[in-house]
């Protein structure tokens, strides 16, 4: 494994001191909800979580388009990389979502159809992951991972616009004025700045992880070649 | 809950915590995954590297 590049030390540092200030944010700097209370201020989070998750899914269905096209391995383990990744923190959405959700809903978990989608969203990954653990040949392995994470990128779409194409009572925070929907709320500036503030922490978050991610990736690559090289 | 029942916000600071730490263990446990596994490849790496030696 290469020695760890200067630019990758720069962003571990600039994301840490980044996602700590979206945490001071979240905690010291954002108001208290007037209906709601502190539990509101776990949306900052939950949807920069969700936001990481589907950035994920989107960057594997790059991936897979590109490796299909070249053939380069490296975009496969860019792929997995991503899925693994956004897997993650789409699990990270739906779990702080449900502790949202139970003194606002009066229940931890309801089959919304956003909630619906999310979970079949992160099924959708999770059996991604077991299509490459039951496949040896490395080729066969990244042509199969590239279709399926083309096919299944699909479900990300419907789960973000699902709220907006069903009727359900998640809250569309943004440009959403459904009154069925429970524990929807105006933002305020601070409230608002906060939020994107988040967003754009958990944005940092996911590059500096991708990168390690896939050099991870390539070190195992490494192994497995070598492995396969001391076999034969 | 108890949404309309009251004038100051509802009282949700243990929900509030949970959340926070769910979202904070769960970046933790894969950031430890992360340096397991690397170190973990390091190790078969640097086993599989002396055994090519022996073979040559």
């Amino acid at each position: 494994m290469q020695a760890k590049p200067r630019w990758l030390s720069i962003l571990d540092g600039v994301t840490a001191v980044i996602f700590a200030a979206a945490v001071a944010m979240v905690f010291f700097y954002a108001p208290e909800e007037a209906v709601m209370g502190m539990v509101q201020k776990v949306f900052y989070f939950h949807v920069s979580a969700g936001w990481v998750g589907m950035l994920g899914f989107l960057v594997a269905m790059i991936a897979g388009i590109i490796y299909l096209r070249t053939g380069d391995h490296k975009w496969d383990i860019a792929g997995l990389a991503a899925v693994e990744i956004g897997m993650v923190f789409a699990l990270i959405n739906i779990v702080s979502g449900s502790i949202w959700a139970r003194p606002i809903w009066n229940t931890w978990w309801t089959w919304d159809p956003r909630l619906t989608t999310a979970t079949i969203m992160e099924l959708i990954y999770a059996a991604y992951l077991m299509l490459r653990a039951g496949i040896e040949d490395p080729d066969r392995r990244a042509r199969f991972g590239a279709v399926y994470a083309i096919i299944g990128f699909i479900s990300v779409p419907l789960t973000f616009l699902s709220i907006r194409i069903f009727r359900t009572i998640h809250p569309v925070v943004i440009g959403g004025e459904d009154p069925s929907a429970k524990g929807a709320f105006d933002m305020t500036p601070k409230m608002l700045q906060t939020f994107m503030f988040s967003l754009l922490a958990f944005s940092f978050v996911f590059a500096d992880l991708f990168w390690h991610r896939v050099r991870l990736g390539q070190l195992a690559d490494k192994v497995e070649q070598l492995r396969l090289k001391l076999i034969q | 809950m108890y949404l309309s029942v009251l004038d100051q916000p509802a009282p949700t600071m243990p929900y509030f915590i949970a959340g926070y730490a769910v979202i904070f263990t769960f970046m933790l446990i894969y950031l430890v995954s992360l340096v397991l596994r690397s170190r973990n490849l390091k190790q078969d790496l640097q086993t599989l590297e002396e055994l090519e030696k022996k073979e040559k």
